[in-house]
């Protein structure tokens, strides 16, 4: 069953230079109860697009055109009272870098417990009551609920943001690099956590990281972007393990693995969504360009499953 | 016995904290007892491994002549940091070069790439004329797939993290150090763009021999790029030995939690069991007295917390801090 659309989704951002096409037009599915992963490099609009998909644009940005449709609802319709209803409670959000937002003058209880007050109707004896047992949840000892967030390691906060965007049971939680900036064995607690997340509270994950080795750990599908656009979508193991996209198969062969003894990387540089090169966006880096790439945009090819590439090496018109 | 390009011999580093107005002072131990050594000829790759907190940097910077060492010694070949920064800073800057983890910081922002280069030659005098320093720029580009064109004339803030980076291994092409210490240089770059430093990097140690004292938090990278891993847990070396070797079967129990949690790029080996910290101890325990690992490890006795294990030649190049193997 389908959870969200995302349908021809397109954000720009406005600027003195010109217009900003960080999103360009993307389209994908996430079913319920999966998790799904979004990868891509610094600047291909991964973080942009999941801020889309939660209308957190801000100006000078703005969503030009597209649909979200979260539960049959079009959340790009509603207004801002029943957005904030559905925040929390149906849709939770951890943004980049979360663990270091959290309110430094509040102890992390009261933070807690405000955001159960403010999107439920608990009691506030109830709401200490399930602030504890989230916490013990993502194994934190209960003295951490009196503490303020500097008397906590980055593990530990990224646990209480964790045990936060769990409290009211919301049907999506979207993670944006959740585990970046932590230290490898933290990193594999919090990815049990986000599987726990699906597992035993029935959530549908969405996990957007730039680290491809993460995803295959933790992700059921996944889409990888590029220049603003999704190029191609699969199994995490269709994915990895025969991937279509010229750019995914580079991507995958830059990471090392234990038996990879020579990795490649990607000659040349990531474009600016201010000037997207014409036609593929990936052709001037492409090893496998034809004289079409440069002249003409390939459209989605749909390969049935689930899968999808844009790349004309598979077709299409 | 064979002449050490780099030898650390019981280097420890304690920091004071806070203190003054008659307030005391509070001593942290950021590095123990550490000894290990590069040596000369084969140019190698030595990783030092650990998590944030480990000590890492701080060695990294006691190598560079950057921070005081509170006791022990650092040699290189030979001769102590102290002694070549006061007799002769000139060939130890020369041949001792680094690359830090923020690859803008490094860059004068008013300079344009050329110029940071060029200033690289003037300082050590690499050439004798300017055609030739230019020449020896456009070279060097190449050398590392570089294409100058897209670089000269160019500020540091026009070009990627990638492109800082590998412009820092240029001008390590142009210096020739002998010993590079590079400290967390892909952290912040893409993966496409990491696989090229990288690769890089190894091609300057074939190519002018530059042995690489190489900093990381992330094994995979060690195990992909160096010879030798050092693994710190908190300021101390627990295990050191061959990469491929500590990363296919990691004696101490702290390497082997380490190499665990590295996540493997590949959905057909996914972590099968969970592992789990215990609660009490999520924050820093940096343990006076006994094994710097004891409050995390599944094996501790009590012998553990009280005497601090030796480190022991286990052969084949390995060496390891674990009553385990003594």
């Amino acid at each position: 069953m389908e959870l969200l659309r995302v349908e021809d989704l397109h954000v720009y951002y406005k600027s003195v230079w010109g217009l900003y096409r960080v999103v360009d037009g993307v389209t994908l599915s996430v079913k319920s109860k999966e998790i799904f992963g979004i990868a891509g490099e610094s600047g291909c609009g991964k973080s942009t697009l999941v801020e889309g998909i939660l209308r957190l644009i801000k100006p000078p940005g703005f969503i030009a055109k597209g649909r979200v449709i979260f539960k049959g609802i079009d959340l790009l319709k509603l207004d801002e009272e029943e957005l904030r209803r559905l925040r929390w409670k149906e849709l939770s959000y951890i943004p980049q870098g979360s663990m270091n937002s959290l309110n430094p003058v509040m102890r992390v209880e009261d933070q807690m417990v405000d955001v159960v007050l403010e999107h439920s109707n608990i009691s506030e004896e109830e709401a200490r009551k399930l602030v504890r047992e989230y916490l013990k949840r993502v194994g934190l000892p209960p003295e951490v609920a009196r503490m303020y967030p500097h008397e906590l390691s980055g593990g530990m906060k990224q646990r209480v943001i964790i045990a936060m965007a769990m409290l009211l049971r919301p049907s999506l939680v979207i993670a944006d690099e959740p585990v970046t900036a932590l230290d490898v064995v933290i990193q594999r607690v919090i990815l049990q956590l986000l599987k726990d997340l699906r597992d035993e509270y029935g959530a549908t994950v969405i996990y957007v990281a730039h680290d491809l080795a993460t995803h295959a750990e933790l992700v059921d599908r996944m889409a990888i972007m590029y220049a603003g656009k999704i190029i191609e979508i699969g199994s995490v193991e269709e994915i990895f393990l025969e991937p279509l996209h010229p750019y995914s198969k580079l991507l995958i062969s830059s990471v090392p693995t234990p038996e990879r003894r020579v990795i490649r990387g990607i000659p040349g540089v990531a474009p600016s969504p201010l000037k997207w090169p014409p036609g593929c966006r990936f052709h001037p880096r492409c090893p496998e360009a034809m004289p079409i790439c440069s002249r003409k945009e390939p459209k989605p090819v749909d390969l049935g499953g689930g899968r999808m590439v844009a790349c004309h090496l598979y077709g299409g018109e | 016995m064979q002449q050490k390009l780099l030898e650390l011999k019981n280097v420890t580093k304690i920091y004071r904290v806070g203190g003054g107005l008659g307030l005391r002072a509070r001593y942290i131990t950021a590095v123990k007892n550490v000894t290990f050594s590069i040596p000369e000829g084969e140019p190698l790759i030595v990783a030092l491994v650990g998590e944030s907190g480990s000590g890492k940097t701080t060695i990294a910077r006691m190598v560079l002549g950057l921070t005081d060492i509170t006791s022990g010694e650092i040699l290189y070949r030979g001769k102590s940091v102290a002694e070549w920064l006061k007799e002769d800073p000139f060939t130890f800057r020369k041949e001792v070069q680094a690359i830090f983890q923020d690859p803008y910081s490094a860059y004068n922002p008013f300079y344009r790439v050329e110029r940071i280069l060029y200033l690289a030659i003037k300082k050590f005098k690499l050439a004798s004329s300017k055609e030739e320093a230019e020449e020896m720029i456009i070279k060097a580009m190449k050398a590392l797939g570089l294409r100058p064109e897209d670089l000269l004339g160019r500020y540091p803030h026009q070009l990627s993290g990638g492109e800082r980076q590998r412009l820092m291994l240029v001008r390590a092409l142009l210096i020739k150090p002998r010993l590079l210490v590079a400290d967390e240089p892909v952290s912040m770059i893409d993966a496409s763009l990491r696989a090229v430093f990288l690769n890089n990097l190894l091609q300057l140690k074939k190519e002018i021999n530059m042995s690489c004292l190489y900093i990381t938090h992330d094994l995979n990278i060690a195990n992909y790029v160096s010879d030798r891993m050092v693994v710190l847990c908190n300021g101390r070396v627990v295990e050191e030995g061959p990469s491929h070797m500590i990363f296919e079967e990691p004696l101490h129990p702290y390497t082997d939690l380490l190499v665990k949690a590295v996540p493997i790029p590949d959905p057909r080996r996914r972590w099968k069991s969970r592992i789990s910290i215990k609660a009490e101890t999520l924050r820093e325990v940096r343990p006076e007295r006994g094994c710097p690992f004891q409050h995390r490890c599944p094996h501790v006795t009590d012998r553990c917390r009280t005497q601090d294990p030796p480190i022991v030649d286990v052969g084949s190049g390995r060496k390891v801090a674990c009553f385990l193997y003594t």
